[in-house]
């Protein structure tokens, strides 16, 4: 186990450079990816339910349905938009602070993003189509042009994560002298490590996007706005997110396992354990000290060896107190949407109603705020606990970044501009939050 | 061959994103220009209208071309991205705001927020074009070695070439943009704006072509390979190519067939991007990289090239539909100058 993760380490393609400042480099990319991921959720999420409500329509006939199927496709469109540009700069930033990652392991995980590209393309165009294709397609027709764009959110995710399982398991490639050499863009593409975090993130963006939309209808529910149109959006959003967020504890135990496996000093990282032990155990928020635990959960075994951070050099571990934070926080909110959504669908089936506390929607108002906490947590587990890696056991994200200084200053704009698109995009969708008063 | 398929697909894709991308910031150059609130409406209106179906699908070719240079040609995109990054990083910020505001425009509720919006989206129509004209003008004057950030910061984008190729970029844009509304206003019964849009188109047009001639002067002394490429060969008969075209494109807006302009347009534009690739062949970084060196193993050539095809069969089909379905009218929303949704 240990020989993988010091396989080889490479010198960069473009011949390295002075005075890189990883730390900033890092913290812009961190910023860009929290601004789009929670977006990329809309993208992967919301389709499904605008097409489960245009579904509705189609069978019933009913014009409530339509006019809440074409609200949230306008939603939608709006915040495809915001995606395509936070998207954008992230295909940006690649170049922009990680030439020498670009350089040097393009040519093994690039084909994911060309594939991703073409998803993208699909779903640019198919999105376009649904929202001015309105009362212009024939109903049956219109329907049928959402499809692709649930299909191609699906592959984009797929192609994306591909790449990020890849930097975290790299494989399909040799190395020969220091040098990538040999790629297999295919075996690169395929890694062991993409399933559980595809499911993993496809869930969460059903998760966030559900649950955000659904906070918004609670307030109205509370508020007294409970016609069809609010009951359907409030039931529809509800129904996706809570049949997500049981299954995301279970590919939360799959995921834990796979770290486990392929990334030990990571997995020690979200305990915070040091040294190397039979029978590990796992302390919840920082008090509460479970014997055992932390061998079961990651090997489902009580006794199994749980690998500690003195498995490495200290030069090799990720920011401990980060990860593992991070992690609590995940697991903490993951385990208390299971339990929001297992009493909506518990209320839902046996007594066919909403339930009546004013404490759910409450809740329900406070989940999607949380699950983006959850979502961003995650990230930070999966990502910062890769550190000090880029291509884990192959390129320090040091060797990685831009010779190019000042990087402060971008910084400083950056952060400006996505407040400023974060104030703007709040602004608009507020608006759209109300009933339409024409359908 | 696989490396000559693969830049293929980015020169592709740079054309399209000229052709297609390039006219929604010209379609920005002319919200600019086009007055006072009250005044500009009507003009306002009609580049709302013809670009809300289409300009995310336009935009994706920018993604395109850099996912297809990160993978068969590693080298050059790191390279490129490290030694451009001012420019680079500045039209990135421009793609935010011109996207952003742009969408948001269309859900404006008074005429204020709608102004803003409608400065910040059209600004940055104009910056985004002219920061990527630079960074083309810096590759093609051979100021980008290979190299972690090896080039000069400043000089390889502040400097003749790039000044040229960044005007040429907005002008060009605003260009495609007259001529393709003039068309959209044609087919929206709006005489009045077909008049305007035509004026543009043809004012316009004779200025990217006094632009690109006096250019090659710039060229000749910035940029002596660049120019030589240009003004011989397969170079120079792309070039000719383009310019007649371009006077072509000319004529037909003069005799108002919009349909067939749109083609020659964007036949002038494609022309002149091809010749630049002949003119620096074979160097992908004149002086520093050619094709060859820069091309990645043949193992990653061959899987993009499978990708693309396959991706084409579902794209190629994909976007005929939604073009048609654009020019057909069968998307397009009722017409309203811009200031007048906001009179109920």
């Amino acid at each position: 186990m240990q020989t993988a993760l010091f396989a080889q380490q490479v010198v960069e393609t473009l011949g390295g450079g002075p005075t890189p400042d990883t730390v900033l480099a890092r913290q812009m990319q961190a910023l860009s990816l929290a601004v789009h991921i929670p977006i990329v959720c809309f993208g992967i999420a919301f389709p499904a339910m605008f097409l489960f409500v245009e579904g509705l329509h189609l069978r019933t006939g009913n014009p409530a349905y339509k006019a809440l199927a074409k609200r949230w496709s306008k939603v939608a469109l709006i915040l495809f938009a915001v995606g395509v540009v936070t998207g954008t700069i992230l295909s940006f930033e690649f170049g922009l602070l990680w030439p020498e990652f670009m350089a040097t392991w393009g040519e093994v995980f690039g084909i994911a993003f060309g594939l991703e590209g073409i998803s993208f393309f699909v779903e640019a165009i198919f999105i376009a189509i649904y929202v001015y294709g309105w009362d212009r397609l024939s109903p049956r027709a219109h329907f049928l042009t959402g499809v692709p764009i649930v299909v191609s959110g699906f592959a984009g995710s797929f192609n994306v994560i591909a790449v990020n399982g890849w930097m975290n398991n790299p494989e399909g490639f040799d190395v020969v002298d220091g040098k990538v050499t040999n790629p297999q863009p295919w075996d690169a593409l395929i890694n062991t490590n993409m399933w559980h975090e595809l499911i993993h993130m496809y869930l969460a963006g059903y998760l966030v996007c559900g649950f955000i939309v659904a906070g918004v209808y609670a307030y109205a529910w509370l508020r007294g706005k409970r016609d069809l149109y609010h009951r359907t959006a409030l039931v529809v959003t509800l129904a996706f997110a809570s049949l997500a967020a049981p299954v995301q504890v279970v590919v939360g135990d799959w995921a834990g396992r796979t770290v486990a496996e392929n990334q030990p000093v990571k997995l020690a990282a979200f305990e915070g354990l040091q040294q190397t032990q039979a029978g590990a155990p796992f302390t919840i928020a920082g008090i509460v000290e479970i014997p055992k635990m932390l061998s079961i959960l990651a090997f489902h075994d009580p006794n199994a060896t749980v690998q500690g951070l003195d498995s490495v050099p200290p030069d090799d571990r990720p920011p401990v107190t980060i990860v593992r934070v991070a992690f609590q926080t995940m697991v903490g909110i993951g385990t208390g949407l299971a339990l929001l959504g297992t009493v909506f669908f518990v209320t839902w089936l046996r007594r066919r109603r909403l339930p009546r506390s004013r404490w759910f929607y409450r809740a329900v108002m406070a989940a999607g705020p949380l699950a983006f906490v959850a979502l961003i947590s995650g990230w930070i587990v999966t990502e910062v606990g890769r550190q000090p890696w880029i291509v884990y056991g192959y390129m320090r994200t040091e060797q990685a970044v831009t010779s190019v200084d000042y990087l402060e200053i971008a910084y400083a704009v950056l952060v400006a501009v996505y407040i400023g698109l974060g104030a703007a995009v709040y602004w608009l969708l507020r608006r759209l939050t109300r009933k339409p008063e024409v359908t | 061959m696989l490396d000559d398929i693969c830049l293929g697909f980015v020169l592709l894709g740079i054309t399209a994103y000229a052709v297609f991308g390039s006219a929604d910031f010209g379609a920005g150059f002319w919200d600019l220009t086009a007055g006072g609130a009250r005044r500009g409406a009507r003009l306002r209106g009609m580049v709302q209208r013809s670009m809300s179906p289409v300009w995310e699908a336009n935009h994706v070719w920018l993604i395109f071309v850099l996912v297809i240079l990160w993978t068969a040609f590693p080298v050059v995109y790191g390279s490129i991205f490290s030694t451009l990054s001012i420019p680079l990083f500045l039209a990135a910020i421009g793609i935010i705001f011109r996207g952003a505001a742009f969408a948001l425009r269309g859900h404006a509720a008074t005429i204020n927020e709608a102004r803003v919006l409608g400065a910040v989206f059209a600004l940055s129509s104009v910056l985004i074009p002219f920061f990527l004209g630079a960074v083309i003008g810096g590759v093609a004057s051979g100021r980008v070695p290979v190299g972690n950030a090896a080039g000069d910061l400043i000089t390889s984008w502040l400097n003749p070439t790039s000044a040229l190729i960044g005007v040429v970029g907005v002008l060009s844009g605003a260009y495609l943009a007259a001529v393709y509304l003039a068309g959209d206003s044609e087919r929206a019964e709006l005489p009045d704006l077909v008049r305007a849009f035509r004026a543009r188109a043809l004012g316009m047009g004779v200025a990217t072509g006094a632009v690109a001639l006096a250019g090659l002067f710039v060229l000749r002394s910035d940029a002596r390979d660049l120019y030589d490429g240009l003004t011989s060969g397969g170079g120079l008969a792309m070039v000719l190519v383009s310019g007649a075209a371009g006077l072509g494109t000319l004529a037909l807006v003069y005799r108002e067939r919009y349909g067939l302009a749109r083609v020659t347009a964007a036949g002038a534009v494609a022309a002149i991007i091809v010749g630049w690739v002949i003119a620096q062949s074979p160097y992908v970084l004149p002086g520093e990289l050619t094709l060859e060196q820069a091309a990645a193993s043949d193992a990653t050539l061959s899987a993009v090239v499978i990708g693309v095809a396959a991706g084409m069969v579902i794209l190629v089909p994909s976007l005929w539909w939604l073009y048609r379905l654009v020019l057909q009218g069968r998307l397009d929303q009722e017409y309203e100058p811009l200031d007048q949704r906001f009179h109920t």
